[in-house]
């Protein structure tokens, strides 16, 4: 297990969030218990297997719903 | 392309409100009904196109976004070709989402200008022991770094060379520097303001104090309360709720006019805004303050609270006691004092360094055959002399003969508070001094404050003695106070108050408290940035400054009744809007947005106002 911190644009709607907890959602090998997106802070943190899903992939799934990943970390969780 | 549109979305309400001024003029001015309508459909077609690519990607992922509302609003105007009204929507969506985002920043600015001071590079030694300038993340445990004259730390860390002065207030509040030399310790995000230091990094990124505060206050500017939560469940369905209403409306009347105004007007903008908002302002607002507030859960009982419950050592007072009353008995006073002093410089206990501070710079005597009495004192012998120090106890074994004015006095000191130290030389009662703990200045009026904003009970509770904590609280105007207390008595007092319905907050140092700053609802530890202050409290005072409690107190106040007053307006709001398009003729789809677009200002400029709290 691994655990990214994402950092995006500013996000101005709340609705924003569910678009995006949807997005992440969708993918294989996510932790969905641990995905949380800040609104405030415009950040997504979540636990994610490294061997079914890749950091680009969440990155990739995040863009798809229009939000323009700004610098993603990841560390062993 | 659709990057592109998304992208330039600015650019396109301008054009947008510009073609519709256009349409106007052209329609009032030149009775040009072709331009006005061209102008109008240009309009609706570019200033959709955005609301459109956002509804289809959230339908991609299976919400119903506000703006499929919008979208489906539009295309719904549009077919019955009402272009005025498809034109003058789409602006003022795009229009109020621009001032949304412009007027959303200012309410993160406060938290944001935390966020900024944290440090970015760092002058890592390599391998070939030169220094070179590299990202702050690269910073490994044990890595040497060279920090320079204005620049940040980096890392926690110790100094290995060097000397200069730091600016800590990022971390403590204070802004006084503080001087720094080998073996100090140095916190990331401080600034040198002077000198050059190598330091060994000891903690690094999130793990460092200054990580951690930030990670604290951005965890707790999203945390949700559990009406928050209730609205965020609520909001799911309430937008899908409003399309079907919609539809069964347009079944049912046959009025798309109609049913695309509902679609508009049930858009729940300024309710699922309005509590984030005030939540942001009023924390960063707290952060500023030197106020860190751990979430919107604290905030709510901090405001609502009924008891506040304080320690005493090192909390009202200052933790440092000092000796505050002498009596001598004796002409030679200077030899008596420094036998005193030399015997006291033999001992750890913190009485005596409380004497051997007061007496100051004497002779100094070599002290023979010292014997310590436990739980009495000192007996040694000093030039030729046997010196008895300690409490009456020792006095009484060592013989010691006590007037009736010495008997007096010592049962005066007692009374005001003080523990007692005796000092006997050749069997005869020679000084007695009276230490106490000073109360911290200014705490006396910070608790008349907490009192005026509404705090009914002030309680103390200490493991001192029953009669200096009365004082103590006598002197403070506490309401109760309660001595002889061990760290478990402490919880089982609060327990006790949690019971009986109380909302407690407790305030502590951090170590020893800990079971009553976790017990409490609110645990507030007064530790000037260490991790246990910051972990195990709920509100933490930068710097221990006993003085910002009246402000936090206050500004949870005014946040609490800031989201209920940012809920009653968006409530409202939507209240007001469905009425009227049901009873009223005035009601349209421009003039809804209109409205709800405001609404949302409105609730974000209300939260803005936190920004600028002051207690008075």
């Amino acid at each position: 297990m691994q655990k990214a911190t994402i950092q995006l644009e500013t996000l101005t709607c709340p609705s924003c969030m569910q678009k995006i907890e949807g997005a992440v959602k969708s993918l294989d090998g996510i932790d969905t218990d641990s995905l949380n997106v800040s609104f405030n802070s415009s950040k997504v943190k979540l636990n994610f297997d490294d061997e079914k899903v890749s950091i680009k992939d969440i990155e990739n799934a995040i863009d798809k719903v229009g939000y323009e990943v700004k610098k993603s970390t990841v560390r062993p969780a | 392309m659709q990057r592109a549109i998304l992208k330039s979305k600015n650019q396109i309400t301008l054009v947008s409100g510009i073609l519709i001024v256009i349409a106007f003029i052209s329609k009032l001015a030149f009775n040009n009904l072709d331009i006005f309508t061209w102008a109008l459909v240009i309009a609706s077609i570019i200033g959709v196109a955005p609301i459109a690519i956002q509804a289809y990607q959230a339908l991609r992922v299976k919400v119903v976004s506000i703006d499929v509302l919008v979208t489906i609003a539009v295309l719904g105007a549009f077919l019955i070709q009402n272009f005025e009204e498809s034109a003058i929507v789409t602006f003022l969506f795009l229009f109020g989402a621009y001032l949304e985002l412009r007027t959303l920043n200012k309410t993160r600015s406060a938290i944001k200008e935390l966020t900024e001071m944290a440090p970015e590079s760092a002058l890592k030694q390599m391998e070939n022991g030169e220094f070179e300038e590299v990202e702050v993340d690269e910073v490994d445990v044990g890595d040497i770094l060279l920090v320079k004259t204005g620049a940040k730390v980096p890392v926690d860390g110790t100094v290995l060379s060097g000397e200069g002065h730091i600016n800590e207030a990022s971390i403590t509040g204070e802004s006084l520097p503080v001087t720094k030399k080998k073996n100090s310790g140095v916190f990331a995000g401080t600034i040198l303001e002077n000198g050059t230091i190598q330091i060994v990094a000891d903690r690094v990124g999130e793990d460092t104090t200054f990580g951690k505060i930030i990670e604290l206050v951005e965890e707790a500017q999203d945390s949700k309360s559990e009406a928050e939560r209730f609205i965020d469940r609520f909001s799911k369905w309430y937008t899908p709720a409003v399309l079907v209403l919609s539809a069964i409306v347009w079944l049912i009347s046959r009025d798309i006019e109609l049913a695309i105004t509902i679609l508009v007007l049930g858009c729940p903008g300024a309710l699922v805004i309005g509590v984030p908002v005030s939540n942001v302002a009023g924390i960063g607002n707290g952060a500023r303050h030197g106020v860190l507030l751990k979430g919107s859960e604290v905030i709510r009982d901090f405001s609502r609270l009924d008891t506040m419950v304080f320690d005493k050592t090192g909390t009202l007072t200052i933790g440092n006691p000092e000796v505050a009353e002498v009596e001598t008995y004796t002409d030679t006073n200077e030899d008596i004092l420094a036998y005193l002093s030399s015997v006291e410089k033999e001992s750890d206990h913190p009485l005596a360094k409380a004497v051997v501070d007061y007496i100051g710079e004497t002779k100094a005597y070599t002290v023979d055959k010292t014997d310590v009495v436990k739980g009495g004192g000192i007996v040694a012998e000093v030039d030729g002399h046997r010196v008895a120090v300690g409490n009456v106890a020792l006095m009484e074994e060592e013989n010691v003969a006590l007037n009736e004015k010495m008997r007096k006095d010592i049962e005066r000191f007692e009374k005001n508070g003080n523990s007692l130290v005796l000092t006997s030389v050749d069997g005869e009662l020679k000084v007695l001094m009276g230490i106490r703990d000073q109360i911290r200045p200014g705490v006396r009026e910070d608790l008349q404050r907490l009192k005026k904003l509404g705090v009914k009970n002030l309680v103390v509770l200490s493991g001192d003695n029953q009669g200096t904590v009365d004082l103590v609280a006598k002197e403070l105007g506490l309401t109760e106070a309660h001595g002889h207390m061990l760290p478990e008595d402490k919880s089982a007092y609060i327990k006790k108050l949690q019971d009986e319905g109380q909302i407690v907050a407790f305030v502590g140092d951090g170590v020893n408290d800990s079971p009553s700053l976790a017990l409490a609802q609110i645990g507030i530890a007064m530790g000037s940035g260490t991790d246990v202050a910051i972990e195990t409290s709920d509100v933490v005072l930068m710097n221990s400054d006993f003085s910002r409690l009246p402000h936090a107190l206050g500004l949870t106040k005014s946040i609490a009744s800031n989201m209920l007053q940012n809920i009653i307006i968006a409530v409202g709001v939507v209240l007001v809007l469905l009425a009227s398009v049901f009873f009223s003729d005035w009601m349209n789809m421009s003039i809804g947005m209109l409205v709800h677009e405001g609404s949302i200002l409105v609730v974000i400029i209300n939260g803005m106002r936190l920004l600028r709290y002051k207690l008075r």
